[in-house]
């Protein structure tokens, strides 16, 4: 094994449902980013979530690696993988469930990306620690994607 | 074991918030188990907030099942196996009163 595998951090995208238009776009582009600067990133969630990037970067430029909710979770509970960092979306009462588990299960950097109509009510349910980035984003990514670089000091690209 | 999908099962609530599930647990069973998030029931994790309240009557177990566009549904589903299992893991809560 090289250096750079055994130093490369790691990261999950958790995604929930795909109802909500942003998701795709903003897991797009945080996956873009976070492989740009070198992380490992793998990307989890149900059959459509999974679909809609096969279907939207067929070359995983991307989307690298993506895997199935229920077996990301087995993995971690069977075979104690960890990451440096888990983003989970949530823009339902799932998604929070999702968040407190993966806080539960997990001892890296916790960020939940609180999105959609409800964001605010959904965001004050949130009694774990963690990151959380909250903005009532629907159709347009921009606003949130604007505060997810300021959450990862990414200045460069809030254009 | 059988996917959840595929095993014969009782829908106490569908499309509720996890809070609904526990208050319903806490609420209407008399031997109630916590377990944490990630606890392995019918070949499925379980996801939510913990405590997660698991209530046993007789030999089924009533739990939350969390999928990502449904919300949360409170299963019951018979089982000996699981049910000896919860008593044997799960974290007991005293004896409510049973509606």
């Amino acid at each position: 094994m090289t250096e750079v595998e055994i130093t490369q951090k790691r990261a999950l995208l958790l995604m929930g449902c795909p109802e909500v238009p942003v998701q795709t776009g903003i897991g797009l582009y945080l996956g873009w980013l976070l492989n740009s600067i070198g992380w490992d990133v793998k990307t989890a969630g149900n059959p459509s979530v999974l679909q809609l990037f096969r279907v939207s970067d067929p070359e995983k430029h991307y989307i690298r690696k993506i895997m199935d909710l229920d077996k990301s979770i087995a993995d971690i509970v069977e075979n104690g993988e960890q990451y440096d960092l888990c983003v989970v979306f949530a823009h339902n009462d799932a998604g929070i469930s999702y968040a407190a588990t993966m806080h539960h299960l997990l001892k890296g950097r916790l960020m939940v990306i609180v999105f959609g109509r409800n964001a605010e009510t959904l965001a004050s349910q949130i009694d774990f620690p963690c990151e959380k980035i909250v903005e009532k984003a629907v159709h347009n990514p921009m606003v949130l994607k604007k505060k997810i670089n300021e959450a990862f000091g990414w200045r460069a690209s809030t254009s | 074991m059988a996917c959840i999908d595929e095993l014969e099962k009782e829908v106490l609530l569908s499309g509720a918030s996890f809070a609904e599930c526990r208050a319903y647990v806490e609420g209407r069973y008399t031997e109630v188990y916590y377990v944490d998030p990630g606890y392995k029931i019918f070949d499925k994790h379980i996801i939510g907030i913990p405590p997660i309240a698991v209530g046993i009557e007789q030999d089924s177990v009533i739990f939350p099942f969390t999928k990502p566009c449904y919300g949360t549904f409170l299963l019951k589903m018979e089982s000996q196996e699981e049910a000896d299992r919860m008593r044997s893991l799960g974290r007991r809560k005293g004896t409510k009163k049973s509606r």
